[in-house]
């Protein structure tokens, strides 16, 4: 589904990535662990065209991505959640969800200014795709919720409900159990489930290894911008050089 | 609604060709985030532009102002397009440098603009305060109908949603740099086509009304009236075209008042007043008495 070779980025004198290649079957959950400092979200970053690689190259279903802006990389099916929230502060929670779903509404300018009744369908069917998606997410008692007035475990949630919004066929959550209680990372486990049983492939950037460990079917290993480990859980994880790189040398 | 005299209507024509500009302006500002300093410049160029076809070239006036939007709108599109790909306020520097060589050019090339002192422009088929005060507030309302639909329509959401949060827009699928370029295209359109009336409307232009002291003018309306809200751009239109009536005396402060009002709205109320207004009223309203 995604293949990336000998991906690189450099900030200044950092090698933030530095000659990873991978490749992402469809139908799964894949993890991408490793320390702080690992490379991952630059990984992520580079995967969703957010950033451009100095080397290397992205193919996503066949088709050539490298060097295309974000835009294109959201418009070929892959979708992404972030670290640090990026929510629309400016709208309420429907609303967030709508504008993730952009790709699938785009309508003209001249459109946009006269309202013919065929959009004004259209934005009753958003609506209500919507509200199905914060549902989904089990949010939707904060439907009309300002979204500068919700709080972080749900906001969290928002970013994935405005992501499957797009209706990607990859999806790319950058750490979605960060700064979540036990009880909000058991449910956050149960709804990862629920959206690879639509047929989404997910690729789990997350410290949280219990989420991992239970949820993976494959997990790569950064470690200094590098791949490390590749492989089923059970295998990387009872990898030595895993366990030097996470534990230092005197646990290997 | 009628009017007592043709001052009333006057200043009435005033505030709705202004509220146009404030319209367009706060789709740009309000809500695609971007800032333009030489609106007045696309509000000079429509005007000089349909005042040069119908003057000195015999153009109708009803040819040569589309005309001239249509030239304002294409000028918007090759400035805006390379400047709206990169992220950050480039687009003010832009504009800034934009309106200041429009109003010297206006001033300076007096064989066809005469120059400082302006120039005398052709009347439109209909005449009369009272025509135009109906021929301008249509178009105020279907201005404020179509930019609110544009707010409310999927391409609204996009707009908003690249203020909001412009790598998570664009990880939707949102092209910030086009969504970006047709918010101002559009309001440079508006700013022109008001530019182009009032020369029709007033019979004669000078370059002041191309002048960075108007552009401010226009950009403090859209602050004071409120940012993201239509209805504030057309207060803010109204309130800061009638204040400089009233206070006639003070023409020499008007700098110093706009300044003013532009830091004390910062300070006391920064979405503006219609926002402001809109919340304290509806919390007094939830409010158990």
């Amino acid at each position: 589904m995604l293949r990336a070779a000998s991906l690189a980025k450099r900030f200044g004198g950092v090698r933030a990535v530095h000659d990873v290649t991978l490749e992402i079957a469809a139908g799964a959950v894949h993890s991408i662990i490793g320390p702080n400092g690992a490379g991952k979200t630059t990984l992520l970053n580079l995967l969703s065209g957010i950033e451009r690689p100095d080397l290397g190259e992205i193919h996503f279903d066949g088709a050539a991505l490298t060097g295309e802006p974000p835009h294109r990389f959201a418009a070929a099916g892959i979708g992404r959640t972030f670290q640090n929230l990026q929510i629309f502060f400016n709208m309420s929670a429907l609303e967030n969800v709508m504008a993730g779903a952009w790709l699938h509404q785009a309508c003209g300018l001249a459109a946009a200014l006269l309202r013919p009744p065929g959009l004004a369908r259209a934005e009753q069917r958003a609506r209500e795709e919507a509200q199905v998606l914060l549902e989904f997410v089990g949010l939707a008692r904060w439907t009309h919720a300002a979204s500068d007035a919700m709080p972080y475990g749900a906001l969290k949630r928002l970013e994935i409900a405005r992501a499957l919004a797009a209706r990607p066929r990859l999806l790319l959550l950058d750490e979605p159990a960060a700064g979540l209680n036990p009880t909000e990372a058991r449910e956050l486990d149960g709804l990862i489930r629920r959206i690879a049983a639509r047929g989404v492939t997910v690729v789990l950037v997350e410290h949280n290894m219990k989420l991992v460990m239970e949820l993976s079917q494959r997990v790569l290993v950064l470690h200094e911008g590098r791949k490390l480990a590749e492989g089923e859980p059970r295998q990387v994880s009872a990898d030595p050089a895993v366990l030097e790189a996470y534990l230092g040398a005197e646990h290997a | 609604m009628a009017l007592p005299n043709n001052y009333t209507y006057e200043v009435a024509i005033l505030v709705g060709l202004n509220a146009v500009v404030c319209v367009g302006l706060n789709l740009l500002v309000g809500y695609a985030g971007q800032i333009s300093l030489g609106h007045a410049g696309f509000f000079g160029l429509g005007a000089y532009g349909s005042g040069i076809l119908a003057a000195r070239y015999g153009w109708p006036p009803a040819l040569s102002l589309p005309a001239a939007v249509a030239g304002v709108a294409v000028l918007a599109w090759l400035v805006g397009r390379p400047i709206l790909r990169l992220r950050g306020h480039y687009l003010a520097m832009a504009t800034l440098g934009l309106g200041i060589i429009v109003s010297q050019v206006l001033a300076t090339e007096d064989r066809i603009t005469g120059g400082p002192d302006g120039m005398a422009v052709p009347a439109f088929f209909f005449t009369g305060e009272k025509a135009w005060y109906w021929v301008i507030a249509t178009l105020l309302v279907l201005t404020v109908w179509l930019a609110q639909n544009l707010i409310d329509s999927p391409r609204g959401r996009a707009l908003r949603a690249l203020h909001g949060a412009e790598t998570a827009a664009a990880a939707a699928g949102i092209d910030a740099a086009r969504h970006k370029l047709a918010a101002f295209v559009l309001s440079a359109a508006l700013a022109a086509l008001a530019g182009a009336l009032t020369a029709h409307y007033s019979g004669f232009i000078t370059p002041s009304k191309a002048s960075f002291l108007h552009s401010i003018e226009l950009v403090t309306m859209v602050v004071f009236g409120g940012m993201a809200s239509t209805f504030g751009a057309v207060v803010g239109a109204a309130v800061l075209t009638t204040l400089p009536q009233l206070l006639a005396g003070f023409k020499d402060y008007e700098l110093v008042a706009l300044g003013a009002l532009m830091m004390l709205t910062m300070i006391f109320m920064p979405r503006g007043l219609v926002p402001t207004l809109e919340s304290a009223f509806h919390a007094a309203r939830r409010k158990p008495r």
